[in-house]
């Protein structure tokens, strides 16, 4: 295992400490934990919180700032974060507008949050949740539901947005979960990642092969190949999204994630084809984000997410945004 | 009848047991999800362990033993199996609030009552795979044989028992909760890791009220 660490211990510590302190305007970290709030917490206005395990930097810490998270709750890599540093998150952020928790769609993450919420309910804070299950690659009818993958991001930017207007805790749940509908995203990965604590590669994958759908941990996917071009992969996995959700005539947002593993030569590649294949299926791109926006440490691969924009949420997407990775 | 010395060295003996079975626990983990439930399991193993004098000086209620065990579950296993476990020992604790002994039917209404608030925060049933495989037919064997006016080290045998079975059983059918239900079909064959632990927790207390020969 060749990483830039002092072991594996601190290493969530580590990481969040020298996010907080490039960027001391916008973020504050809380003494002793990994929880990150914004600076100058808003009084009057929905706070917005969103958690997930270390290892899928910049988020979830990198998106705290104005227009975006109040704050941020990292867990151990590739782990919830606990319903103790939850709870300490919701707190530290809340006001009389409420809370919104937006939650990626593992059983963890599920069950840590929900008991936070209940503990952060007996303390009479007023605190909802949207659940973010974009990923294609699973299926939408099992109990358990879809995965959570990048789209996150995206939807994060419409809640906080939403938050800043003034709207109250039901509107600003009910946009997320509108903007939640129309999101779908699909992942690939041709090269696995190491948990530092294990030393040993998260899953195997032949010299050649590649596997779409694969999740952010490295959950199965639905089709495990050799390597195919740029293009032949961007179409496999847009037809797997298109498959799944009508985006005809609408306009989207797109986003690019790379995993870590990936460089921006290889995701430039992703949009070239992603926008070729769009323009012919007659689906109008708003804008595109392209970047490592939700990794999964040193993985080779990416997603591509697609989210449905109306005129509403093409307002708050475009809104003023001050956090250490999405300015505008 | 058992009250505090026994609780704590069960305690204890499971503690040592999950610690002993960590890398069991892991493999059988790692084949139908991430393969880290015996590191998080013997990591909080080892903190009671070192908690457990802290907590026999500073608890007389077996309830608040549950209650602080369950608290540091949530806190410090991480994942799913924190909470769901936590969530158990809370519910537990509950049902034994401000008793310093359990009868056997006590303490099959506080495992009861654990089962119930496992299966409610996972949403989950029995046939789903998960650790109720495990705790489901513990409960009606253990509220049969403490009916019948078993001895605690006959109640446990037989929740261990069915407990065992119980883990057998996982290996005969389909995940649908949690990671291990992304493999669909191919999670059938492999044995559920938190139905173990639910096992191994039940042999402990039961090996441990045969030695101290609680009645």
């Amino acid at each position: 295992m060749k990483k830039f660490i002092n072991g594996s211990e601190n290493v969530e510590a580590e990481v969040n400490r020298g996010l907080a302190l490039s960027k001391p305007n916008i973020l504050r970290q809380l003494p002793g934990c990994n929880v990150m709030v914004r600076q100058n917490l808003k009084t009057d206005r929905v706070a917005l919180v969103f958690g997930c395990g270390s290892g899928h930097e910049p988020a979830p810490n990198g998106y705290v700032g104005y227009g975006m998270l109040d704050a941020g709750i990292p867990g151990k890599i590739f782990s919830s974060p606990t319903p103790d540093m939850i709870l300490k998150g919701i707190k530290e952020v809340q006001n009389e507008a409420g809370v919104l928790c937006l939650i990626v769609n593992y059983t963890g993450d599920v069950l840590n949050f929900r008991l936070a919420m209940e503990m952060a309910q007996m303390e009479n804070i007023a605190v909802e949740s949207v659940i973010i299950a974009d990923d294609v690659a699973t299926q939408k009818n099992k109990s358990v539901g879809r995965r959570g993958l990048a789209g996150v991001v995206l939807v994060m930017k419409i809640a906080g947005a939403e938050a800043e207007l003034g709207s109250d805790l039901y509107r600003v749940k009910e946009v997320t979960e509108w903007a939640a509908s129309g999101l779908r995203t699909i992942g690939v990965a041709c090269r696995p990642c190491i948990i530092p604590s294990d030393g040993e590669p998260s899953f195997e994958l032949g010299e050649q092969e590649m596997e779409i759908g694969m999740g952010l941990h490295g959950e199965p996917g639905v089709l495990r190949c050799n390597m195919m071009t740029v293009k032949e992969t961007v179409h496999q996995m847009l037809e797997l999204i298109l498959l799944d959700c009508n985006y005809e005539n609408s306009e989207v947002a797109v986003l690019i994630n790379g995993l870590g593993g990936t460089p921006p030569m290889e995701l430039y590649a992703v949009n070239d084809c992603v926008h070729q294949y769009l323009g012919e299926a007659g689906i109008k791109i708003y804008d595109t984000m392209i970047g490592n926006y939700m990794t999964s440490m040193e993985m080779g691969g990416f997603s591509i997410s697609l989210m449905r924009l109306d005129p509403h949420l093409k307002a708050l997407y475009d809104m003023a945004a001050v956090t250490p990775i999405i300015r505008r | 009848m058992f009250g505090k010395e026994y609780t704590i060295a069960a305690l204890e003996a499971i503690c040592q047991d999950i610690i002993e079975h960590e890398e069991e626990l892991n493999h059988l983990d790692n084949a139908i999800g991430d393969g880290d439930h015996g590191t998080n399991m013997a990591r909080f193993s080892r903190i009671i362990l070192q908690e457990l004098p802290k907590i026999q000086e500073e608890k007389d209620e077996l309830g608040e033993i549950f209650h602080y065990v369950g608290m540091r579950c949530i806190n410090e296993i991480g994942g799913s199996a924190g909470p769901l476990f936590g969530t158990f020992f809370l519910r537990a604790g509950m049902a034994a609030a401000g008793k310093t002994v359990l009868s056997a039917a006590d303490w099959v209404t506080a495992f009861a009552a654990g089962s119930m608030g496992v299966s409610q925060l996972g949403k989950s049933s029995e046939g789903d795979k998960t650790m109720l495989d495990a705790m489901f037919p513990a409960v009606r064997a253990m509220q049969e044989a403490a009916g019948t006016g078993g001895s605690l080290p006959e109640v446990f045998a037989a929740g261990v028992e069915a407990a065992e079975n119980g883990v057998v059983y996982t290996k005969t059918i389909q995940a649908n909760k949690g990671r291990a239900s992304y493999l669909g079909s191919r999670s059938i064959g492999h044995q559920d890791p938190g139905a173990t632990t639910i096992m191994l927790m039940l042999q402990a207390m039961h090996k441990v009220a045969v030695e101290r020969e609680v009645e």
